[in-house]
């Protein structure tokens, strides 16, 4: 069970790792998201899901080191497995005929993204990607994006591809421009999210944004998920991951995903010094 | 009052138990002996360990406390039992020394008793109806039931007297159980037991539900539970665990495709309530569920080897006055809060929780603050809780719940400097099932619509526990399985 069947490097902090988990990989929408726990101590975190592969029965997840759990996970050689994987969870992307849709993707959020853009293509969408770096040599998925996108858009802070600068600022323009985008999906940083939905709420444009918050659960029975949802706590594994952008309070969901920092800081580093693997 | 030790306890019931043993006892005889107290860890011993407060009655003690019951012809305690436990039969045997027969006649009716024993409220239930305790006027004097059904429980786990029930041959039916809980287990063992096949899924990677994950390890040893699930699996029950019905497959997906013949669903109340007051959402703000299930799950409180993270608390307001309040105010103290204060809009008297688990708190140092309640959560520039604004209240005329209606009393808003809160108001149902099968029918609430024998609105679908009635008790959950398993074993055996 929930044996890894490949795990490739990415770049320097991204892996993209696939396993078997057969009825997770069929039972899967576009939107949803798995809980692992990488070993029977360990905590349990929520993933998104990149991809699936229902013949072969694994699901692909992409994971960015951060702490101690992603750096085990980043670790782990085919043939060895996890603990458990549950899910899949949250509510499945509303997939239906929009018209013009804008996609962003900041960073890894490409992942959880490129399923729901690849969904909303097939629904004969019109659709404009628009996906983010620092630099470089941090994209993920750019093909397989670029594969179902009708126009393509790639920025960098640094300038050293596409566009330089904030994927706000081609996402203004095209807010600017006749036809006016139907939708916006916007998934990354929160601090992207954030402004990509202040870039679209002035032309009214519906900004879909899907949120990452700590979880213990994931089926609603802590509620360490809640965010500010136009003014109500709503919790993200039952009630999202997906929100409107235009309501969610992200300053108050960027300090909530804060609230261990410290002793995830002290976990991590422990685990390097120890050299646990 | 002076702390006693299990030593202590044993020898003065030996003392006293020579006094009584040899000779009929009269009814005065019986009322004279004194209630047998639950020996303890010492409180400021016990909030540096998760280990368990009581520490069970030695047989003296149980032999002493068993020679109180009166034998009533009229069966009050019977009568306060939600699944009707020969209750004066069980203690007559533990009076008689034959703790086999005792642990037997309590099996009869009930699965879990090493469980139930330790968390019923007794003292709304059976023991309320005591004759002893009705002479004393004090139903804390009443026969101690509960303890005695956890001594005879654990004197046969001890013993490695603990058999699986027999299963009949198989009737090459499937019965789908979902949620593993007290309910669930019930439903599991009864459906079984008529060789029916039982596949239990379970959302956690731990069997036992709230037995697992709300209730502490100082008040519920994770073991009990974890040999009452071994005795399942022994009985052939399947459990699928990180299995989550609505998700990973839908209930209507286990009729159809996987051809259930029945399913009982017994997920409980997993949805916690907030107070819906300004700055709840702060860093530091946690439902008890999350708290208690960090630190009993996924157990963080040791912190060395467990990876999930627990706050790191200096003084902590829990809010809410249940048995869950209790859990969440006493773990704090034992994660190595200073100070753990407990805030209740109406007074002691209308608090739900058991009066054991308050004089427990209270021993530990747990500072209860009636007629208080928050009314918002001020935090700093980091979005961490550093205050609440608290209300006074008074009690005004009885409400629905016939209890007195805590009364807010303008102007009385104080501050009160905390670094977490902890809410514990209750939890409301868990939308999952509902929101992926649209035929089941629900109340305004949520809860599952089942009729008296566990039966939803669909057909070969029962219901049971918290998700039917709300959040209650153990017992009750258990009493609601015995009754759906008994729904499904005749639904298949007209089949």
């Amino acid at each position: 069970m929930n044996t890894i069947i490949e795990n490739k490097q990415l770049s320097e902090n991204v892996f993209q790792i696939t396993l078997e988990a057969p009825m997770i990989a069929e039972s899967r929408k576009p939107g949803q998201f798995i809980l692992l726990q990488v070993h029977e101590d360990g905590e349990r975190i929520p993933l998104t899901i990149a991809d699936v592969d229902i013949k072969a029965g694994t699901i692909t997840l992409i994971v960015q080191v951060a702490g101690k759990t992603t750096h085990l996970l980043s670790q782990l050689k085919s043939g060895e497995s996890i603990f458990y994987v549950v899910g899949p969870l949250g509510n499945p992307t509303h997939i239906d005929y929009f018209g013009r849709v804008i996609c962003i993707g900041g960073g890894i959020g490409t992942a959880p993204l490129y399923p729901i853009a690849k969904a909303l293509k097939e629904k004969g969408n019109y659709l404009i990607t628009i996906l983010g770096a620092r630099t470089k040599n941090l994209f993920i998925l750019e093909d397989k994006m670029k594969a179902v996108s009708d126009e393509f858009i790639i920025c960098t802070d640094d300038g050293s591809y596409g566009q330089k600068g904030l994927v706000t600022q081609p996402l203004k323009e095209l807010c600017e421009k006749t036809p006016k985008p139907d939708l916006v999906v916007a998934i990354g940083p929160a601090i992207m999210m954030k402004f990509c939905a202040e870039t679209t709420r002035p032309f009214h444009i519906k900004t879909l944004v899907s949120l990452n918050t700590i979880m213990v659960d994931g089926t609603g029975m802590c509620g360490g998920c809640r965010v500010s949802v136009g003014g109500k706590a709503q919790f993200v594994c039952v009630d999202g991951p997906e929100f409107d952008g235009h309501l969610v309070d992200f300053q108050n969901m960027m300090q909530r995903l804060s609230a261990y920092k410290k002793q995830e800081e002290l976990k991590y580093h422990e685990c390097k010094l120890k050299n646990i693997r | 009052m002076t702390h006693l030790s299990f030593e202590q306890f044993k020898s003065k019931a030996k003392e006293l138990l020579e006094k009584f043993t040899g000779k009929p006892l009269s009814t005065k005889d019986k009322i004279s002996i004194p209630m047998q107290e639950m020996p303890t860890q010492e409180p400021l011993e016990r909030i540096k360990n998760m280990s368990e407060v009581a520490l069970g009655y030695s047989p003296e003690q149980a032999k002493l406390e068993a020679l109180r019951c009166l034998e009533c012809k009229n069966l009050p305690c019977i009568k306060g039992c939600p699944v009707q436990i020969n209750i004066p039969g069980f203690i007559k045997a533990i009076a008689d020394g034959d703790n086999k027969l005792a642990i037997d006649i309590i099996k009869r009716n009930s699965l879990l008793p090493a469980v139930c024993g330790r968390v019923c409220p007794q003292e709304t239930q059976c023991q309320e109806l005591c004759t002893i305790g009705k002479s004393l006027k004090d139903v804390n004097q009443a026969v101690s039931i509960g303890r005695l059904e956890r001594f005879v429980a654990d004197w046969e786990r001890d013993n490695h007297l603990m058999k699986a029930p027999e299963v009949k041959p198989e009737t090459h039916k499937k019965v789908a159980v979902i949620g593993s809980g007290p309910a669930g287990i019930t439903v599991a063992a009864d459906v079984r037991r008529e060789g029916h096949s039982v596949t239990i899924f379970e959302a956690f990677h731990k069997p036992g539900g709230v037995l697992i994950y709300g209730i502490p390890e100082f008040r519920l040893p994770k073991k009990i539970v974890e040999i009452e699930i071994e005795t399942l699996k022994k009985m052939g029950v399947e459990i699928k665990t990180n299995f989550v019905i609505g998700r990973t497959k839908t209930l209507p997906e286990l009729l159809e495709k996987d051809k259930f013949d029945a399913i009982f669903i017994g997920t409980g109340a997993g949805l916690p309530k907030f107070l819906e007051i300004e700055g709840e959402n702060a860093i530091g703000v946690f439902s008890a569920n999350e708290y208690l299930t960090r630190s009993n799950l996924m157990r963080a409180y040791d912190r060395e080897h467990a990876d999930t993270p627990i706050v790191r608390s200096h003084k902590v307001a829990v809010l809410g006055g249940g048995n869950v309040a209790m859990d969440a105010a006493r773990t704090a103290l034992r994660l190595g809060a200073q100070e753990v204060h407990l805030i209740y809009r109406r007074t002691e008297v209308e608090m739900p929780a058991r009066v054991e688990e308050v004089a427990h708190a209270k021993e530990e140092g747990v500072q209860f603050h009636f007629l208080e309640n928050a009314k918002r959560i001020i935090s700093d520039d980091y979005g961490c809780v550093k205050a609440i604004e608290c209300l006074k209240y008074q009690l005004g005329e009885p409400d629905s719940s016939g209890r007195r209606r805590p009364i807010a009393i303008k102007g009385s808003e104080f501050l009160f400097e905390v670094d977490t809160v902890i809410v514990a108001v209750g939890n409301e149902s868990n939308p999952l099932i509902k929101q992926t099968t649209p035929d089941l029918k629900t109340n305004e609430w949520g809860n599952i619509i089942a009729d008296a024998n566990g039966k939803t609105s669909m057909d070969r679908v029962f219901a049971g526990g918290d998700i039917v009635i709300g959040a209650a008790t153990v017992i009750l959950a258990m009493g609601q399985g015995r009754i759906a398993a008994k729904s499904i074993n005749e639904l298949l055996s007209s089949k």
